[in-house]
């Protein structure tokens, strides 16, 4: 199994790459709206500003065949501002829409804490979901972020806690999505990416 | 569950090679990162630092591979600095493997370019590292390594440099650095409560007792070192273990 890579441009996606190759993954990174529309397994990931990644998906012409490839049951994983993609718009690019795929919108996390949210948090698991299984429950993660998407919702399969509870891990069908980062989380973060590529195969 | 408080080694190179100065100054050999970088990812540190102090143009080439060496061993988040001094030189760390870039000098002498950086990577990938140094009753912004002194008070520049778009502040304190007589707990606690982004405390570190001081009476959000790694006089996975004893919540390895 191929697992593609969404390149657009400003991500994080040389060290998804390396981590994902550690696991024995073979890896294509592209821009390229035929090969999203036709990859068999795919990766968002997002670091920097929202904009950035939803403009660029307008630019490259990646939003139709993304949204093809995940109606058709293509296994997604978004990253960080790859989950957040996934909502219908986030408050840090209020003009530009977002993939629509979860019904509700991303705000900016309280000003009574320190932002960016920089470090190693724990979640609290809102139901039984695949991407953790076999991660120890008081396992640490790798946040940097200042936005996020509300806890509530029927996707949401675990939160963290900033200022306030927030989805850190969403888990719908097939669509995947973690605020952290898992190729940065140390051997829980590893897990998690083994766990997706097992899924998707 | 809440935010681990973050142990950061920082590796000094001279562009490949480990090295280590008292007082920024006095270098000598303390190994080659690529390893030492194996090594605390796998002891369970938090997060990594690499810094060229030598940050001198005609050795960019080997720093660059340095970084890219340095973030193939890693599962944890890197940062690079020493001599960026525009968004190509930044650019050039981020494409090497380098999560954040750090600025220090160059901030200083071109503030416009903490929002450049920002603006292209994020907040959460420009680290503001400045280099306090106690003058009577407030600390002056020091650059160049920590030997030329500015006209900043510590407190004005680490403000500004949030508001211009740094979403982290690596705060080394140029009287302890290399002294391990501890951290300045009275320098931390007034940046970190001063500014709305996390702070990393840095210089004198040497006891666990140290770290244990600068999180609780310094409110550092992370706490840097590097001799006292290197030397393997401390171990990061015992720091830790110590820490958790006395309720600071840290990440544990597993």
């Amino acid at each position: 199994m191929i697992a593609t890579l969404i390149d657009y441009g400003a991500g994080n996606v040389s060290s998804v790459a390396r981590a994902l190759g550690r696991l024995g993954a073979e890896v294509r990174t592209t821009n390229e709206p035929e090969e999203i529309a036709a990859a068999t397994c795919l990766i968002l990931p997002g670091v920097g500003h929202s904009a950035a990644l939803l403009h660029s998906l307008e630019v490259h012409g990646l939003r139709h065949p993304l949204l093809t490839a995940i109606s058709r049951g293509t296994p997604f994983l978004g990253i960080c501002l790859g989950l957040q993609a996934l909502y219908q718009r986030s408050a840090e690019a209020p003009e530009l829409a977002g993939l629509g795929l979860v019904d509700s919108r991303v705000h900016q996390l309280p000003p009574n804490v320190k932002l960016p949210h920089m470090g190693w948090n724990q979640l609290r698991p809102v139901r039984d979901c695949h991407l953790l299984e076999g991660i120890p429950a008081d396992a640490y993660f790798y946040f940097a972020h200042s936005y996020a998407a509300p806890a509530g919702g029927p996707a949401t399969a675990a939160t963290c806690e900033h200022g306030r509870e927030f989805t850190a891990v969403l888990e719908t069908a097939r669509i995947f999505g973690v605020q952290f980062h898992p190729e940065k989380s140390g051997v829980a973060g590893a897990k998690l990416l083994d766990n997706f590529l097992r899924l998707a195969r | 569950m809440s935010l681990a408080h973050r142990i950061i080694p920082c590796l000094d190179t001279d562009g490949s090679r480990v090295v280590k100065g008292v007082h920024f100054e006095a270098l000598r050999d303390a190994g080659d990162p690529v390893e030492l970088a194996a090594r605390y990812n796998a002891e369970g540190a938090d997060e990594l630092v690499v810094l060229d102090i030598a940050a001198a143009r005609d050795n960019r080439p080997t720093f660059l591979e340095t970084i890219r060496r340095v973030a193939e061993e890693l599962s944890i988040p890197l940062s690079a600095g020493g001599g960026i001094r525009s968004l190509e030189d930044a650019r050039s760390v981020v494409d090497a493997g380098a999560d954040k870039v750090t600025l220090n000098t160059a901030a200083v002498e071109h503030p416009q370019l903490i929002s450049e950086l920002s603006r292209e990577f994020g907040a959460q990938a420009v680290v503001l590292a400045i280099d306090a140094k106690r003058v009577d009753a407030h600390w002056q912004v020091r650059v160049k390594g920590g030997r030329v002194p500015t006209d900043w008070n510590v407190l004005d520049w680490a403000a500004r440099g949030v508001e211009l778009g740094a979403g982290e502040i690596l705060l080394t304190s140029v009287d302890r650095d290399g002294t391990q007589s501890g951290f300045d707990l009275e320098l931390t606690a007034a940046i970190s409560r001063s500014v709305g982004v996390p702070v990393i405390a840095s210089g004198g570190a040497k006891l666990p007792q140290h770290f244990l001081d600068v999180f609780r009476e310094g409110a550092a959000d992370a706490a840097l070192a590097a001799s006292i790694f290197h030397h393997q006089m401390q171990s990061i996975r015992e720091l830790k273990s110590f820490l958790e004893s006395r309720g600071v919540s840290v990440r544990l390895p597993c």
